[in-house]
């Protein structure tokens, strides 16, 4: 598996709000998590792409992440515009690099 | 539960075309010619709707799962060109065989492309697709924009009146619409149950017979060689359009510049080899990088970049006899600009992976667009000092 840069995810997970419910493991595309003894942990942290999953399907508020796109292009465009970093670099405001 | 019925689509050619329960189709009557509804497409009916359910909420398209010739050759167009941009199906309800009220319902993204695939990965089963309204969009993207997200399916199921089509209150989403979608919420506001179907749409079968299990395989993304060379075509084109065409004008404009105007002659011959240099950076770092992605030594794409540039640069220079002669400006000017260029253009590619998230894309930024903007404003000293001692200036 390929694996980006270490240690920069911003993936958290607050145990305490944790129910193990397992619904995070089911939702990652990345194996970020396991549930042992009725709680999720953090497999590999360096595994996440920070793409909200989890958080979005957490119905307990156990998880946090600074969700966004991973493209250097968006990230690029939005410090030239001042926006904020969505798909859609070519400018023609819709689609772009996305199909 | 509202009877369903078979109807003939030679008879019902317009009905299948443009309504069943797709977005703006009036939906009040079970009457299924609708001549008045007028959504996106109102040409002939698509190929890939072979017939209709008459239902009491309208008329619902069924729909092919075999992809023909021309499905194929879009599927090309849209991995190479713009023609992606608009290649949208109508949001809605479409069946597949013959449903039933205790059918599964598959959610996928008006983007035809994700379409044609979840209905080919559906051949032999009788389901329901509902559509999302995504922009022409495929369901990761579309899931990370949020347009295919919770507020659109709770709408569509509620639009498409699927409550009244099937007994079951359960919508099988992608797993990556799962960034869009708060399954909870959805249970909340619209009563039905979210299941997170597989990564990859080939798997719905064996996930639906191992009773919708799916297992960690099916759950995981992978970033195969094949997934990664079908997306090289959006690197190199934006490359080769926004970028290329300023550069190749400046070094036709050194190279050809003299104190008393420009010479053609001199561009073009003193200009090619920098020209292809340039082609070599833009194969080195679009295609080349993406394609050996996994066996380039780190993990920063500015860094893979920068490595394939400066080997192909290497790799240049030794298979074409460059006109160094003395002047090694130029061999600095080389070496400094094509590994950056290349480098620069491996990691636009962070926008195409499936593992790169934003944190990590913001920390190469921060580090590498310094490094960019001094090597190309040390390029530009590096040209001007060549053409300085050209001219016999300094």
């Amino acid at each position: 598996m390929m694996k980006y840069l270490s240690n920069t995810a911003s993936l958290e997970l607050l145990s305490e709000h944790c129910t193990g419910c397992g619904r995070c493991l089911e939702v990652c595309p990345h194996e970020v998590f396991s549930v042992k003894e009725g709680k999720a942990l953090i497999l590999d942290k360096d595994r996440c792409m920070e793409c909200g999953a989890c958080v979005n399907n957490c119905a307990f508020g156990a998880l946090k992440v600074d969700k966004g796109v991973g493209c250097a292009a968006a990230l690029i465009n939005s410090m030239i515009t001042g926006g904020e970093p969505t798909c859609g670099c070519s400018g023609n405001g819709e689609t772009s690099c996305c199909g | 539960m509202s009877e369903l019925k078979f109807i003939k689509p030679g008879a019902q050619e317009k009905a299948s075309a443009c309504c069943g329960t797709a977005q703006s189709a009036p939906q009040s009557s079970p009457d299924v010619s609708c001549n008045t509804c007028s959504p996106v497409r109102t040409e002939a009916r698509p190929a890939w709707i072979t017939g209709a359910l008459a239902s009491d909420i309208g008329a619902i398209p069924i729909i092919s799962t075999d992809l023909v010739g021309s499905d194929y050759w879009e599927h090309i167009k849209c991995r190479v060109s713009d023609f992606r941009n608009n290649y949208a199906v109508n949001p809605g309800l479409y069946a597949v065989g013959a449903p039933d009220g205790n059918s599964d319902v598959f959610v996928s993204a008006n983007y035809k492309l994700s379409f044609d695939v979840l209905r080919k990965a559906l051949k032999g089963l009788n389901a329901w697709v509902l559509v999302l309204d995504t922009k022409g969009i495929n369901v990761w993207c579309a899931a990370g924009k949020g347009t295919f997200g919770t507020a659109e399916l709770t709408q569509r199921i509620s639009v498409t009146k699927l409550a009244r089509v099937v007994e079951h209150r359960r919508v099988i989403v992608p797993q990556l619409g799962a960034p869009g979608i708060s399954a909870h919420i959805v249970k909340k506001s619209s009563g039905f149950k979210v299941s997170y179907g597989p990564v990859r749409a080939e798997d719905i079968g064996a996930y639906v017979a191992s009773g919708y299990k799916a297992t960690k395989e099916m759950r995981t993304v992978k970033f195969p060689l094949n997934d990664r060379l079908v997306l090289t075509p959006m690197e190199i084109n934006p490359a080769m359009k926004k970028y290329y065409p300023w550069y190749a004008l400046i070094i036709l404009a050194v190279f050809g510049l003299r104190p008393d105007g420009i010479l053609f002659r001199d561009a073009v011959a003193g200009g090619l080899p920098f020209l292809l240099l340039g082609l070599t950076a833009v194969f080195a770092g679009a295609l080349v990088t993406p394609l050996l992605l996994p066996f380039i030594p780190f993990k920063s794409f500015a860094i893979k970049g920068w490595i394939t540039g400066i080997l192909f640069t290497v790799l240049f220079e030794r298979l074409i006899a460059m006109p160094w002669h003395s002047i090694s400006t130029l061999r600095f000017f080389t070496y400094l600009f094509f590994p950056l260029a290349s480098s620069y253009i491996a990691l636009q590619f962070t926008g195409s992976t499936t593992f790169t998230g934003m944190s990590g894309v913001k920390k190469e930024l921060r580090i590498s667009l310094p490094l960019y903007i001094a090597g190309v404003a040390a390029s530009i000293v590096l040209l001007t000092i060549h053409k300085l001692t050209e001219w016999r200036l300094i």
